[in-house]
């Protein structure tokens, strides 16, 4: 492979892996602080995607709607997390996942209705729409670059908040000891309430920065939901570490699985199996580690 | 509307009925606690003590009664608002955050007292911990017994509270330590913080309380003065077991 060549997959592969980690954190900090199972996880990246298309066409730039968008979806996690997660503490899995189901049709019907149920494109902004020459023939979209750095800023974000701030101590110590947060006189709804908002607002930023370059459609947020929870079990329940280092390998074992030629005994595996390299990522890292790279012990 | 001096009691409980399910466990307990008082709450295993405590701060529902905090309703008040009222809390089994670090478990709790007051600091706490002060980077979970003690004592204090609830507070401690804890609890007593101590060292917690109530079966047997109870051995022995 031509060293080029080589490096351009692995731009891609660690670019692809970042946006999973913005698309994922927010589904393992909400299960790991709150103990919740979000499985409308994936609409809120559609809703980001759509939100960029639409904000991006009214306001005339995707630099404001970029903002924008993540302001109402700030609004919309606490909404929601007001309306219908409230409710689901106290209950067992099968509520949440019925009810955050629910959240989904929710979510596409009322997709419908705003946006329709058309696919949708839009052009990369104009400051970003460039490349960088490799070599005679390979170049690297600028645009892409900068979805890589976003993905990091809010990774090092995420992790001062959380490592450093007070409200992060205060959300640590809320996953291991909801009572004793709120008998120290912290209101543990309103620390809930800023931790869904955030986990929603990760994944429809996902949805904003990715928009330009896949295309906007139904069901898109579905379409990532399975990988963000792959992403949630190798790196552990809970972990945001763990999420980071699970989608940057799984960005390469993807991108890698596609582009790699392998076959043993004259049976081309790669890249024909190329969809099943993720999978099969999972099922050695549970054979190896049954809790995920950083959960807790089972 | 109790009397005129609703005001001045920290707590005023008023025949508590607590259960757990089907069990019945508090039958009709008044429970009160004076600005600056320290008050023994005693009585065997399984006698509603940590029912008692956990009802007047909000964490079990009264199923009857009512509980007033600084002369205000707070039967029905959500734990945090009790906390903020100025009640601070050291459960049974501690409570400390294993995942946070003792430096991050006494931040994280820091608050000025109802009415403004700072005096209880990061940096008092660590004086009147040294202990706490050589661990401070160390993990919650990494701590032994006494210094996990010494750490939500600390960390009530740091909510710089009117009143400190500690249950069951030198539970599963060696001698030594056990007498250090108390004598920080005597220390707080004396700084004008009200204290609630539950302990099975009868002896111990008489030496500083002013008062004494002893629960059995979910009701209150015999209530008052702290030197009433030292020369009542026959009390220590029917209520007590000691």
């Amino acid at each position: 492979m031509d060293f080029h060549f080589f490096l351009i997959q692995l731009m891609n592969g660690v670019q692809y892996g970042l946006l999973l980690f913005l698309l994922s954190a927010g589904l393992t900090l909400v299960f790991g602080i709150m103990g919740i199972i979000n499985i409308a996880h994936g609409s809120f990246y559609m809703i980001g995607a759509y939100l960029a298309w639409s904000l991006t066409g009214k306001l005339g730039s995707f630099w404001l709607a970029l903002p924008a968008g993540i302001v109402l979806t700030v609004a919309l996690g606490m909404l929601l997390e007001w309306l219908v997660i409230k409710r689901l503490y106290h209950r067992d899995l099968l509520y949440q996942v019925l009810a955050t189901y629910g959240l989904i049709l929710v979510c596409e019907e009322l997709r419908s209705v705003l946006w329709g149920d058309d696919v949708r494109g839009f052009n990369i902004p104009e400051a970003l729409n460039q490349s960088i020459q490799l070599s005679e023939t390979l170049s690297y979209p600028v645009y892409r670059l900068w979805i890589s750095g976003v993905c990091l800023a809010v990774a090092v974000l995420l992790y001062w908040v959380i490592q450093h701030t007070r409200l992060g101590m205060k959300i640590r110590a809320g996953a291991s000891n909801r009572e004793m947060v709120q008998s120290l006189g912290i209101d543990i709804q309103i620390v809930y309430r800023i931790v869904f908002a955030a986990g929603v607002t990760l994944a429809a930023l996902a949805g904003m920065i990715a928009a330009p370059v896949s295309s906007v459609f139904p069901g898109m947020g579905n379409h990532v939901l399975i990988i963000c929870f792959v992403v949630v079990v190798i790196g552990g329940l809970g972990s945001v570490k763990g999420a980071l280092v699970a989608s940057v390998m799984i960005g390469l074992v993807d991108t890698f699985g596609k582009v790699l030629e392998f076959s043993v005994g004259g049976v081309r595996l790669l890249p024909e199996l190329s969809s099943m390299t993720v999978y099969v990522l999972m099922a050695v890292i549970l054979l190896w580690r049954p809790e995920g790279l950083f959960g807790k012990k089972l | 509307m109790h009397s005129e001096s609703s005001a001045d009691l920290l707590i005023d409980a008023r025949g508590l009925h607590t259960y757990y399910g089907a069990s019945h466990i508090l039958h009709g307990v008044d429970f009160s606690i004076r600005r600056g008082e320290a008050v023994g709450l005693m009585g065997r295993n399984g006698m509603g003590k940590s029912t008692l405590l956990k009802t007047m701060l909000g964490l079990v529902r009264a199923r009857s009664g009512s509980v007033h905090v600084k002369g205000e309703d707070a039967t029905r008040a959500a734990p945090h608002r009790i906390a903020r009222a100025g009640i601070a809390y050291v459960p049974e089994g501690r409570g400390i955050f294993p995942n946070l670090s003792v430096r991050e478990n006494l931040v994280m709790a820091a608050r000025a007292g109802v009415d403004g007051r700072r005096e209880w600091t990061y940096e008092r706490v660590l004086q009147t911990f040294p202990r706490l002060g050589e661990r401070i980077g160390h993990g919650g979970g990494q701590l032994s017994g006494g210094e996990q003690q010494m750490l939500t004592i600390g960390r009530a204090l740091m909510t710089n509270p009117d009143l400190l609830i500690l249950d069951e507070a030198t539970e599963g401690l060696a001698p030594l330590i056990a007498r250090e804890i108390m004598r920080i609890v005597s220390l707080v007593k004396e700084s004008g913080i009200a204290t609630v101590i539950v302990d099975k060292n009868f002896g111990a917690v008489n030496a500083i309380t002013d008062r004494n109530v002893i629960l059995v079966k979910g009701e209150v047997v015999h209530e008052g003065a702290a030197e009433d109870l030292r020369g009542r051995p026959e009390v220590h022995l029917r209520h007590l077991g000691v």
